[in-house]
């Protein structure tokens, strides 16, 4: 069976000035589906970047990358956004919901892109809050919610469309232990029980051990173990 | 439709920024529609149904200096001259000095026949004939001072004394006459011989003259053929259209469209500054939402079109609101002021104009930063650079 992400060959290079920084450099990664992957390494090691290529958010400057059969490198600035609507839900570090809407309005987001109505648009975001067990907080504003409820509700529109992947960038690296281990358990259940695929990004070794397997990348390439990176370091 | 809670909430972010732009925008669209219910006087008079079949010949020196009343018979020779009226600008006050009526105006028998836009009874028409002192006025004119017909209504001349001296003239009120516009239903009309037979001076002449003609496309040979008549003679006339008339009578006064337009368009630019600046800070602050809007999936033109409709709608609110706002002062300054207050309400011309300008500086002041916001990377907005 063919992974739902296959990576090849994957260089990143930022030109800054007349200064070039490779970031990635010949990466080639398999994610099967349902996979819960840890990406780890130090700062500036490119994990922000791979994960942003897997989720189309940026382009790379060689390599493919292949999404449930489709070339997204490929794929132009609107239809990328067309495809990040129907295929990847983004779990961020800092959150980042609209703090004028309420936890509903902002789970409703990615579903204003599709045709349903908006009966039907809060009926699948009651859903999504009540799967990240928020039901009842609705219709709070996030300036009213914890750390870790404002995450899970970052998850809840991460999940409302029923994406393929979800891609998650330190997503308990604002939290406390409690609401962490809260989030990850969430995070497990919904690949355990739900079958998501999930990409994480994490410097905690502990956020790691909830994905079913880890890599580690150093100065732009993937190395199999933490020891590995640490050798190449 | 689906969007506008997202627009809306945009602007409510900050509420007291917010408030105080749409203040500012209350304020321009105010000052637009009392300008422009000013202006739309002005524009509009001359313009009625009949007016295209209608020249008005007056001394070249201007309105006030009198044409003798030996023209009548010459003028009615003009091939292409079906008919002819007269009238004498009269002016006065009522009760007190600022109740001004200021189109109070002495006219011939047939004056209404020349202007069939004004709607006159026929039985008021009759009473008009027999009565001397009889006066037909505008139902804008006659609700403002209350008056019904068979009322007498005492008038202080302006400029002419009756034979015995007093400038006080008193008239009957026959009938009230209905047009287009509450502008249109201001006169106050009274006939010409009694003026003539009452006033201590002035006699035998009259202001202007207004023929009705038959074909519009010869309105330029027939004046010629009217102004001929005078020629070389101490009172030699000007004709022209009843419309051309009407702006060079304002014109005398001053060009109030082009001071309307020059008071506006310095408006609008400080509020294209000012607004412009306001969207240009709000969008900046929220660089990374927009960000994240990209990250779900909308689209480039997406986030463009957003925040063309916020800043579109701001403008809106604020122009809609300051349009409702210079209407009812209009109605209220009409209510006390009545006609000496040149001013229009506040209607469907001025709206649709006033409409096309929020949209317009809806767009303009919300381009730049629409155009930032769509060339916005994700990775940079979600990295607050």
């Amino acid at each position: 069976m063919s992974p739902l992400v296959e990576i090849r060959n994957l260089s990143k290079v930022y030109v800054r000035g007349k200064q070039k920084l490779e970031v990635l450099h010949h990466v080639n990664l398999d994610i099967a589906q349902g996979d819960f992957l840890a990406l780890m390494g130090p700062s500036g090691s490119g994990k922000t970047t791979l994960l942003n290529l897997i989720g189309g958010l940026d382009s790379p400057t060689d390599g493919t990358i292949t999404v449930a059969g489709q070339r997204i490198d490929r794929l132009g600035q609107s239809e990328l956004a067309r495809w990040r609507a129907g295929h990847v839900g983004f779990v961020f570090q800092f959150y980042n919901l609209l703090p004028m809407l309420s936890a509903t309005k902002n789970v409703e987001l990615p579903l204003l892109l599709t045709k349903l109505s908006g009966a039907k648009r809060r009926s699948h975001a009651a859903v999504a809050l009540e799967l990240v067990g928020l039901a009842d907080r609705a219709s709070h504003k996030p300036g009213e919610l914890s750390g870790g409820q404002q995450q899970r509700v970052a998850i809840a529109r991460a999940i409302v469309s029923d994406p393929t992947l979800l891609v998650c960038d330190e997503p308990t690296g604002d939290l406390d232990r409690q609401s962490a281990v809260e989030v990850l358990t969430l995070l497990q259940r919904l690949n355990r029980e739900h079958g998501k695929t999930i990409v994480m990004v994490t410097h905690d070794p502990k956020a790691a051990e909830y994905a079913t397997h880890t890599l580690h990348l150093d100065k732009g390439t993937l190395v199999e173990t933490a020891e590995a990176a640490l050798a190449a370091s | 439709m689906k969007y506008l809670g997202l627009v809306w909430s945009a602007l409510a972010r900050r509420k007291l920024r917010t408030f105080f732009t749409l203040l500012s925008v209350l304020a321009a669209f105010l000052l637009f529609g009392l300008l422009e219910s000013v202006n739309s006087v002005f524009s509009e008079v001359g313009h009625t149904i009949g007016a295209a079949h209608r020249l008005i010949t007056e001394s070249k020196v201007g309105f006030m200096s009198p044409l003798p009343i030996s023209l009548d018979s010459q003028i009615r020779t003009v091939p292409g001259v079906e008919e002819l009226a007269y009238d004498n600008y009269f002016g006065g006050t009522y009760q007190n000095p600022k109740n001004v009526i200021g189109s109070a105006i002495a006219v011939s028998g047939n004056f209404f026949d020349l202007y069939p836009e004004l709607k006159v009874s026929p039985a008021a028409l009759r009473r008009f004939d027999s009565t001397q002192t009889g006066v037909i006025v505008g139902a804008t004119l006659a609700r403002r001072y209350h008056w019904k017909v068979g009322d007498q209504i005492p008038i202080k001349a302006l400029i002419y004394p009756q034979k015995g001296g007093s400038y006080t003239w008193t008239f009957d009120l026959v009938g009230i006459y209905h047009a287009r516009s509450a502008m249109e239903e201001q006169d106050f009309l009274f006939r010409w011989r009694y003026f003539d037979q009452a006033a201590a001076f002035g006699n035998g002449t009259v202001g202007w003259y207004v023929s009705k003609i038959s074909n519009p496309q010869q309105a330029g040979r027939i004046a010629a053929r009217i102004d001929a008549l005078s020629a070389n003679s101490d009172h030699e006339t000007k004709t022209q259209t009843d419309s051309a008339f009407a702006a060079n009578l304002i014109s005398q006064y001053v060009n109030l469209g082009l001071i309307v337009h020059a008071i506006m368009g310095a408006v609008f630019f400080t509020l294209i500054l000012l607004t412009g600046n306001t969207m240009a800070q709000a969008v900046r602050e929220r660089i990374p939402e927009l960000g994240i809007l990209k990250t779900i999936g909308f689209s480039n033109r997406s986030v463009l079109g957003l925040v063309l409709a916020e800043s579109v709608l701001l403008v809106a609110l604020g122009g809609i609101a300051g349009l409702i706002l210079a209407g009812t002062v209009v109605n209220v300054l009409e209510g006390q002021m009545g006609s000496q207050l040149p001013m229009m309400p506040v209607g469907a011309s001025i709206w649709l104009r006033g409409v096309v300008a929020m949209i317009v500086i809806g767009l303009v002041v919300g381009a730049l930063p629409a155009q930032r916001g769509m060339r916005l990377r994700i990775v940079d907005a979600l990295a607050g650079r």
